[in-house]
């Protein structure tokens, strides 16, 4: 019999050099798979400008309503009213308002304001029935959404 | 690969925007009772903003445009001048569409003094804090100054069919307007514009600073108030 030597093989050890690549893949997907909007936007808005703009501190004290042109055009091109992910009626503003200071804390209830996000080219007529209603409700303070620019002289 | 990476990294970075919440303020009046009286105003103490569904402006009983609004509503909140910075003007009437600008009145301090003593006298310790706040601005301006008297206001009325975009560049260009005085003066009072004493306010929280801003809204107080929506057919044009 001939001597065969069993050779024992050496594992070499595992390249590294791919786990960067590796790992920035994983950072795409997450970045991708991300939505930084807590919530979507049923309406299409463009948002008008103005130049004397206010910035509110406390984000978690704001509630939004969005008025515009439906983003699917199957319901109807004319500008409705979404209050938390759902079109609304005006009439539901009142009840909205109560449910959404109910979730804030006792001693915020009173600061809460409403970011009202409406398109440009709406009509004020809807927007005069939400403020109505939001004056029943007692919500106050107001936010009318928009993009800054500079004062005209 | 770690290029591309960074280069795919940097693309999402400047194509991704975060919402912003940001905009122009508003306080809305509260629900108004329905036994509420109708206020006798005087004529000149009103300045009448009316947009129609053309989105054409009426100012007065004057077609504008909305670049002129910023400095009709200024003439209009300067009224018969500060006493601080602009002069004196006469309370007279413009052209033929019988503008006439808001009577300011004196506030001096040694009427403000004995009015504050009187106050305490009577126990209404909320109307003798206002009038302190008076005393204050006059001290931290050096003078007397002239006040808006309580009935002047700006009226802003819409119609059902402006569009939105009209309806805020007037409440911006009306905010402007107020702006613009208040930074005039707090700059010339107090070497700093009014934008910056509110934002250092706003970090530091230092009464010195709440003080100054509390004197400029008293002479320029910003009251735009938006007239109860009323149906068209009913006719207000």
């Amino acid at each position: 019999m001939g001597k065969f030597k069993k050779k024992k093989r050496e594992m070499g050890a595992i390249s590294t050099a791919s786990l960067p690549d590796i790992v920035f893949m994983l950072l795409f997907f997450f970045m991708v798979a991300t939505v930084l909007r807590t919530e979507e936007e049923m309406v299409k808005v463009v948002r008008p400008e103005a130049s004397e703009i206010y910035k509110i501190e406390k984000k978690h004290l704001i509630r939004y309503i969005n008025i515009g042109p439906p983003q699917d055009k199957r319901y109807g091109t004319e500008p409705v009213i979404q209050l938390n992910d759902q079109f609304s009626d005006v009439a539901q503003i009142r009840d909205w308002v109560e449910n959404e200071r109910l979730t804030l804390a006792e001693a915020e209830q009173t600061k809460m304001w409403v970011s009202m996000k409406v398109d440009q080219d709406t009509k004020m007529g809807v927007v005069t029935d939400v403020k109505q209603e939001l004056r029943k409700a007692s919500a106050l303070k107001v936010l009318y959404s928009a993009n800054s620019r500079e004062r005209t002289n | 690969m770690a290029d591309i990476a960074f280069l795919l990294l940097i693309f999402w970075l400047v194509t991704t925007t975060i919402d912003s919440d940001e905009g122009v303020k508003r306080q809305l009046p509260p629900p108004v009772p329905p036994d509420m009286e109708q206020q006798e105003v005087k004529d000149g103490d009103v300045y009448n903003v009316r947009t129609n569904f053309r989105d054409e402006l009426l100012v007065e009983k004057e077609v504008l445009s909305i670049g002129e609004l910023k400095d009709g509503a200024k003439d209009f909140l300067i009224a018969t001048g500060t006493g601080l910075l602009h002069p004196e003007r006469p309370n007279v009437t413009l052209g033929d569409d019988n503008m006439k600008y808001p009577e300011r009145q004196w506030v001096r301090k040694v009427e403000l003094v004995a009015l504050e003593q009187s106050y305490i006298a009577a126990g209404q310790p909320k109307a003798a804090e206002r009038v302190r706040e008076k005393l204050t601005a006059i001290e931290l301006f050096g003078s007397d100054y002239k006040e808006l008297p309580g009935s002047a206001l700006i009226s802003l009325q819409t119609d059902r069919n402006t569009s939105y975009d009209l309806y805020l560049q007037v409440q911006n260009e009306l905010e402007a307007a107020v702006n613009e005085l208040r930074d005039e003066l707090s700059l010339s009072k107090f070497n700093e514009s009014y934008a910056s004493l509110e934002e250092r306010y706003g970090r530091t929280k230092e009464e010195s600073l709440l003080d100054k801003i509390k004197a400029i809204r008293l002479v320029y107080p910003q009251r735009i108030s938006e007239a109860e929506p009323r149906d068209a057919s009913q006719g207000y044009y």
